[in-house]
C-alpha cells in the first residue's frame, strides 16, 4: 500500500527539482541580461572619450571593420554569385530572367547584406574584441588601468563598442555592393541577361528610403547588438583560459542568434506595416 | 642606521592606516580578520604570507581596489570607503601599483606603455612626455628598449618597465605585489634595489606583499607577517629574522613543519589504507 504513495512523492520532489533547476536557470539569465544592460547604461554614460578622441575609436575601427574586410568581401562576390544562379533558373521559368538584377539587389539590401554580413562580423570580430578584453582582464591590464586612475570602460570597452557600432553598416553596404557586383558577374557576363534591363529594373525596383535605408537601419542594429554583446562578455570573462575561451563562443553563438532574431523583428515591422499583416 | 625599531615609533601620519579591518567573500569564512596596522611615511614595508593568507586582499584594500566589510582603511588620509567615482579616482593618482607579472599593455611599445599616465593624466606637450618618459625608463635601466614591445621582453624587464610606468606620475604610494616572483638572481637583485633606491628617490613610501622572505628581508625597513587572515607578527628584519616566534620561525626558516602543518587535514593514514580492517 505503501508503494504507490511513495512514489508520488518521488515523483512530486523530481517534478518540483526540475522547476527549481528551472527557475534558477532563468533567474541566472535575467540577472545576466540586468547586468548587460546595467553595463551598456554606464557604457553610454563614459562614452564621452571614446568620442572626444576619435583616434582611439579610429583605432577600433581599423580592427574591426578594415581586417574584415577580405571575408566580407570574398563572401558578399559568392553570395551574389549564387544568388544570380539560383534566381535565373527560377525567374526564366516566368520568362523573366531580366528582373534578376532586382532579384539579387532587393535580397542583398533588404536581408542578406545586413544578416550575412552580421554573422561574418560577429565571428570575425566580435570573437576578436572579447577575446581582446578577456585577455586584458586575465593578465591584469583592466586592473592596472584601473590602479592607474584610467576608467577601462571608457578607455578600452567603449572605442571598442563604437568602432564595432560603426563598422557594422559600413562592411554592410560593401557586402551588398559586391554582391551586387557578384549578381552583375554572373548574370550578364556568364548567362547572358540583357545589361540594360539588369540595371535599368534593379535601379526602377529599389527604393532608397523603403530598401536601402531600412537595410542600414538593420545593419546599424545588428551592430549595436555584436558590439554590446562582444565587449560585455569580454569583460564578464573568468580571468582563465576556459573563462575567456567559453565567452569567445558565447559571443558568437549569442550575436548569431540575436541577428537572427531581431532581424525578424525589424522584418516585421519594417516590410508588412502597408498590407495589414 | 634606517632600519632601527626605534624609528617605528607611531608617525602623526601614517600613509596607510588599517584600523580593525574585516572583509569576506563569504561571511562564515573571512579572508581577513580583525587586522590593524599602520605604514609610516617614507618607509619600505613588507607583508608576508603563505599563499592564500590574505595579504593580497589586503593590498587591494590599500589600493581600494576593494571595500572592507568591517573596518575602516584610510589611504593617504582618505577613508577609501567614503570616496565617490571621482574621489577614487583622484586618490589612486597618488599611488603607483607594480603587479605580479607586470601587466603592461601588450599593443603598446615600451615607451608608450610609460607614457600612459602621462597622457592620460596630464596635458603636457608632446616633448615634454618624451623627456619624461626616457628619464623614468633610464631610472629602470631601459631607456634602450624603449621601442620594443612587451612581447619581446623577459620577465625582469617587463617587470622593470613596469616599475618606470608605476613611477611615472611620480606617486606618493607604491604597491607591490609579488614583485620578485619567477625572477632570476641578476633581475630580482636589479629589481630590490629599484624598490628601495626608486622609494628613496621619489620619497615615497612603499608596500610590497610577497611570500620571498629571505630576498625581501634584504630591501624593506618593517615586515607583517599575515596568516590565516590576521597579523600573527611584526618588526624589523633583524628581530624578524632572530624571533623564536613559531609562525615566524617556520616561515622565515621555511621549516616543513610547525604551526603550519605539512599535511592536510584529513582522515588517519591508517584508515585510508584500510589497515585497521587488517
Amino acid at each position: 500500500m505503501a508503494e504507490p504513495a511513495v512514489r508520488a512523492v518521488r515523483a512530486a520532489r523530481a517534478v518540483r527539482a526540475l522547476f527549481e533547476r528551472l527557475g534558477a536557470a532563468v533567474t541566472a539569465r535575467l540577472w545576466r541580461l540586468g547586468f548587460a544592460s546595467r553595463f551598456l547604461f554606464y557604457l553610454l554614460l563614459h562614452s564621452g572619450t571614446a568620442l572626444r578622441r576619435f583616434r582611439l575609436t579610429m583605432r577600433e575601427i581599423y580592427f574591426a571593420g578594415v581586417l574584415s574586410l577580405v571575408i566580407i568581401l570574398v563572401s558578399g562576390l559568392f553570395v551574389g554569385m549564387v544568388l544570380a544562379l539560383q534566381g535565373y533558373h527560377t525567374l526564366q521559368r516566368y520568362g523573366a530572367s531580366e528582373a534578376l538584377g532586382v532579384l539579387v539587389a532587393l535580397s542583398l539590401v533588404r536581408e542578406l547584406g545586413p544578416v550575412v554580413a552580421g554573422l561574418l562580423f560577429a565571428s570575425r570580430a566580435g570573437s576578436a574584441i572579447t577575446a581582446e578584453i578577456g585577455l586584458m582582464k586575465a593578465t591584469e591590464q583592466i586592473a592596472a588601468m584601473e590602479m592607474m586612475a584610467v576608467d577601462p570602460i571608457a578607455r578600452v570597452v567603449a572605442p571598442r563598442f563604437w568602432g564595432g557600432v560603426l563598422s557594422m553598416p559600413l562592411l554592410a553596404a560593401l557586402f551588398s555592393a559586391m554582391g551586387i557586383f557578384g549578381g552583375y558577374l554572373v548574370g550578364v557576363k556568364l548567362i547572358g541577361v540583357d545589361e540594360g534591363a539588369f540595371w535599368s529594373q534593379m535601379q526602377a525596383a529599389v527604393d532608397v528610403r523603403e530598401d536601402v535605408l531600412n537595410g542600414v537601419i538593420k545593419s546599424f542594429v545588428f551592430g549595436i547588438a555584436v558590439a554590446w554583446i562582444a565587449v560585455f562578455e569580454g569583460y564578464d570573462a573568468p580571468p582563465t583560459a576556459e573563462g575567456v575561451s567559453g565567452a569567445t563562443t558565447r559571443t558568437v553563438v549569442t550575436s548569431s542568434l540575436a541577428i537572427l532574431a531581431l532581424d525578424f523583428i525589424l522584418t516585421a515591422l519594417m516590410f508588412t506595416g502597408g498590407n495589414g499583416l | 642606521m634606517r632600519r632601527l625599531v626605534q624609528t617605528y615609533a607611531p608617525l602623526n601620519t601614517p600613509v596607510v592606516s588599517i584600523e580593525n579591518v574585516w572583509y569576506g567573500y563569504d561571511p562564515e569564512r573571512p579572508v581577513l580578520r580583525d587586522v590593524s596596522l599602520e605604514i609610516p611615511r617614507g618607509k619600505v614595508v613588507g607583508i608576508m604570507g603563505q599563499s592564500g593568507c590574505g595579504k593580497t586582499t589586503l593590498l587591494r584594500i590599500i589600493g581600494a581596489a576593494m571595500t572592507p566589510s568591517r573596518g575602516v582603511a584610510r589611504v593617504l588620509g582618505t577613508d577609501t570607503q567614503a570616496l565617490d567615482h571621482d574621489g577614487l579616482y583622484a586618490m589612486r593618482r597618488k599611488l603607483g601599483m607594480l603587479f605580479q607579472f607586470g601587466a603592461l599593455f601588450t599593443d603598446m611599445s615600451v615607451f608608450d606603455n610609460v607614457a600612459f599616465p602621462l597622457r592620460e593624466h596630464t596635458r603636457l606637450p608632446g616633448e615634454l612626455i618624451r623627456d619624461l618618459v626616457f628619464m623614468k625608463l633610464e631610472a629602470v635601466g631601459l631607456r634602450g628598449a624603449a621601442q620594443l614591445m612587451p612581447a619581446e621582453l623577459s620577465g625582469g624587464m617587463a617587470r622593470r618597465v613596469a616599475l618606470a610606468r608605476a613611477i611615472a606620475l611620480d606617486p606618493q604610494l607604491m604597491l607591490y605585489d609579488e614583485p620578485f616572483t619567477g625572477l632570476d638572481p641578476i633581475s630580482f637583485g636589479v629589481i630590490s634595489r629599484l624598490v628601495r633606491s626608486l622609494n628613496d628617490a621619489l620619497g615615497a613610501t612603499s608596500i610590497i606583499v610577497t611570500h620571498d622572505v629571505q630576498e625581501t628581508l634584504g630591501v624593506v625597513d618593517y615586515v607583517y607577517f599575515v596568516a590565516d587572515g590576521q597579523i600573527v607578527a611584526q618588526g624589523t628584519p633583524q628581530t624578524v629574522d632572530g624571533s623564536v616566534e613559531p609562525f615566524v620561525d617556520q616561515f622565515v626558516h621555511g621549516k616543513l613543519d610547525g604551526p603550519v602543518p605539512f599535511h592536510y587535514p584529513g582522515a588517519a593514514f591508517a584508515a585510508d589504507l584500510d589497515l585497521a580492517a587488517a
